[in-house]
């Protein structure tokens, strides 16, 4: 049988959530058995190809995050948003109380020991959005995966559901964070 | 016992506001120390009800209704702009400010507003071209046109309750020479319900709480009267206060209570004067304070606390909050008010026209009541009636009236939809204007609105959504997110950008909201786009993108900040 083709990604996210991922430790061992990774920070492959499942991490915050999440929706047959910067904006999302420019006023032209203050403008650079948005604002989301980040034990849970063919869905105990 | 409660602590603030036109940091610390309450309770309160503000408002103040029957966005903006300000702000020079608000309760009087606290009714283009004139002149409220201010009662059908006089007193003395337990057992059989919507039985209501085992007992009639389209209570305590009165002291002396409350919506200020006068003269007349009518014991009186814009006081246990000088936050139920209310006290909480019901039967005897109606809604019910109809106003009718027979009498035609009970209520097409009004048909507190065909349904239907947006405490997350995500969806689908996949995400989110929220404003909210959805699909339909997904917001657009700051115009500037 072919291998599930798996790929992920951290928009704009702290890569928590790839880190709790490989939390799985050992069991990720028997999850290669049955899938494989295609575009992943874990593998360093650059862009996707059709897969079956797309894990995001992140929110969107740039022009570059959209770019690369409408990518994913395009190849993936499943799309999870993963923890709560894909889910509601999660810790990105905290600039949204400001406007884009004080954001940048203060990191680049106001804050003590700056170098050279100018707000960056190299075409090289994505352009920032005027507010961080959850990834299901821009294309549609299949499942999500709470947390901050989600425990390995949800993302094998999940992938487990998926695997066997069953809808993916986390008992109380692990989407109860208190 | 403090009869004027003026210092109540939301009544400390509504005296604040209107003489400085805001609450300063200053005068929430002065208020905290004065009442002895903790200053981030003072705050709160302040933050909470939407008629107090942290920022200055004009010195005039008009606060314009954006009820589907007595607000108009159309001409609130004309009046801003005139007046050269935007709504929500309060001009430079201190004069003016416009904000909208729920419904104020006058969809008989066509495009109203508050303006200080004064409802001026009958707004139209014309109206708002002087408006704004006597605005910039200052010229003080008194000096406008004193016609403006005058509500009419627009009673267009009468029954049991509004055709049949009724003399301050004449209840008490019925119930005078009869046992508490007969007047209890007359309730009983009349099978009076809750007017407030849940259509509780009253009688039920009154034993539990007459059965606690508590020395102290309140009765609270609730006057919060918030649900748009709803305007009956407003008529009762303008011409029959005295009937309402009398059925709170004949609830007080079921359920044995010294003291009670009238909760009144603050858009019904206006009606403060004449309540306070009535309750004067019940005083002198031996209706109210000590041993009543002679009879030993029997000694109750009762206090107005006016409200300050918070459509969740009606919500019983939220209303007892807001009493006790919290923000209206509805309480966990059980227990409920009848073992632990107002205080802590067992409490009975009923609607303006349960009341005034309960008197008439005391009055009249059960079979009076019973009479009208049907099997399972005894009595009547009082319908405030506005939208698209010839005769908007009050009727009164025998429960198991038609829809059909009604939007007769009124004079609608061409009607597309009903919206019965409010928002919180049913939206029904042409399909079902053979059902009737009745706890077990169409259920309604009063709300009656009329759309006809030339109305967009989809905008009534997206005005209600902000509507519970706006309204929602805040206290449970599906209520607090998920009305603003049903806000959202219906913004998206009214602006033509709407996908099968948004309508999807509104019917589930609709489905969690209502079956998670702690309390009915939540359980309610969706009801709206679920009737919507469920009555007038095409209509939604129509409206669609034939696309799967669309973003919920513009991409492009959202760069535009960026490309400003970087003065970048770049092809990956944009998206
Ligand atoms: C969000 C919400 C708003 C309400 N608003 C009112 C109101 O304005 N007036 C009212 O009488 N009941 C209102 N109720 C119902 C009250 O909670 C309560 O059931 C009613 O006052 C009981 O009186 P009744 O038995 O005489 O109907 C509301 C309920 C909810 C959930
Ligand atoms: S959800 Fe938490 S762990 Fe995951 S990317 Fe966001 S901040 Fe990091
Ligand atoms: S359902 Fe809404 S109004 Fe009711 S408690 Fe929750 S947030 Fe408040």
């Amino acid at each position: 049988m072919s291998k599930v083709r798996v790929g992920t990604t951290s928009l704009g996210g702290c890569f928590g959530c790839h880190m709790s991922f490989l939390d799985m430790d050992e069991r990720i061992v028997g999850l290669m058995e049955h899938v494989e990774f295609t575009r992943s920070p874990i593998n360093d492959i650059k862009h996707c190809e059709p897969c079956d499942i797309g894990l995001i991490e992140g929110a969107l915050c740039n022009a570059d995050n959209v770019h690369v999440l409408k990518e994913f929706r395009e190849n993936c047959k499943i799309i999870i948003a993963v923890g709560a910067c894909a889910i509601n904006g999660g810790v990105p999302a905290m600039r949204n109380h400001f406007s884009l420019q004080e954001c940048l006023e203060e990191a680049f032209l106001d804050e003590i020991g700056v170098d050279n203050p100018h707000i960056p403008n190299n075409k090289e650079l994505p352009l920032l959005l005027s507010k961080v948005h959850p990834i299901h604002e821009v294309v549609k989301v299949d499942y999500y995966l709470p947390g901050c980040p989600p425990p390995a034990d949800a993302f094998v849970k999940v992938l487990t559901d998926l695997l066997e063919g069953k809808e993916p869905s986390l008992p109380k105990e692990m989407l109860h964070y208190d | 016992m403090n009869q004027q409660h003026s210092d109540h602590l939301l009544h400390l603030l509504h005296a604040h506001q209107r003489q400085h036109h805001f609450i300063s940091d200053q005068a929430m610390i002065d208020i905290a120390s004065r009442l002895k309450l903790p200053r981030a309770q003072v705050e709160a309160v302040t933050e909470f009800y939407s008629f107090f503000s942290r920022k200055p408002r004009g010195r005039f103040d008009i606060l314009f209704s954006n009820c589907t029957s007595c607000g108009d966005a159309v001409l609130m903006q004309e009046l801003c702009d005139r007046l050269g300000i935007k709504a929500g702000e309060t001009r430079h020079d201190g004069v003016v400010s416009i904000t909208d608000t729920s419904c104020i309760g006058m969809c008989d009087h066509g495009v109203s507003a508050l303006i200080n606290d004064r409802p001026l009714h009958s707004i139209d283009s014309n109206k708002i071209s002087q408006i704004a004139a006597l605005v910039e002149a200052e010229k003080p409220l008194d000096a406008w046109p004193t016609e403006w201010f005058e509500i009419d009662n627009h009673i267009q059908r009468t029954d049991l309750l509004l055709s049949t006089p009724f003399e301050a007193g004449s209840a008490l003395k019925v119930m005078r020479d009869e046992s508490i337990d007969e007047t209890l057992e007359k309730i009983r059989y009349s099978d009076l319900r809750g007017r407030g919507g849940a259509g509780f039985s009253t009688a039920q209501k009154w034993k539990f709480c007459r059965e606690t085992e508590e020395e102290t007992r309140y009765v609270i009639c609730n006057a919060d009267e918030g649900e748009p389209g709803t305007f009956k209570d407003r008529l009762l305590l303008t011409s029959h206060a005295n009937t309402v009165f009398e059925g709170m002291a004949v609830c007080a002396r079921i359920i044995n209570a010294k003291q009670g409350y009238i909760y009144l919506r603050a858009e019904y200020r206006y009606l403060l004067d004449s309540l306070e006068a009535t309750l004067a003269a019940r005083r002198k007349d031996g209706l109210l304070g000590n041993a009543i009518l002679g009879i030993e014991g029997f000694d109750f009186d009762i206090a107005i606390v006016v409200g300050a814009g918070a459509y969740i006081c009606g919500e019983e246990s939220a209303l007892i909050e807001s009493l006790e000088e919290k923000c209206g936050n509805p309480r966990i139920r059980p227990p409920f008010p009848v073992i632990s209310g107002y205080l802590g006290k067992p409490t009975v909480v009923n609607n303006v026209e349960t009341l005034a019901a309960a008197a008439g039967i005391v009055l009249h005897g059960e079979r009076w009541f019973r009479g009208a109606g049907t099997w399972q809604s005894r009595g009547t019910k009082i319908l405030s009636i506005s939208g698209d109809c010839c005769k908007a106003g009050i009727y009164e009718y025998p429960f198991g009236v038609t829809i059909n027979d009604i939007l007769n009498d009124c004079g609608a035609e061409r009607t597309q939809a009903v919206q019965i009970g409010g928002p919180s209520g049913t939206l029904i097409d042409a399909s079902h204007f053979d059902h009737c009004i009745a706890f077990e048909d169409l259920a309604t507190g009063g709300s009656f609105m009329i759309f006809d065909d030339s109305r967009d349904l989809l905008q009534v239907i997206r005005n209600f959504t902000h509507f519970f947006a706006h309204e929602s405490c805040g206290f449970c997350t599906p209520c607090r997110v998920g009305t603003t995500l049903m806000k959202n969806g219906m913004d998206k689908v009214c602006s033509g950008h709407g996908t099968a996949h948004d309508l999807d995400e509104l019917k589930s989110t609709a489905a969690l909201v209502s079956r998670r929220s702690h309390c009915g404003l939540g359980i309610t909210a969706p009801n709206p786009i679920r009737d919507g959805l469920k009555n007038f699909p095409e209509l939604f339909e129509q409206r669609l993108l034939h696309q799967k997904m669309e973003p919920e917001f513009n991409l492009d657009a959202s760069l535009e900040e960026a490309r400003q700051l970087t003065q970048r115009d770049d092809a990956e500037a944009h998206l």
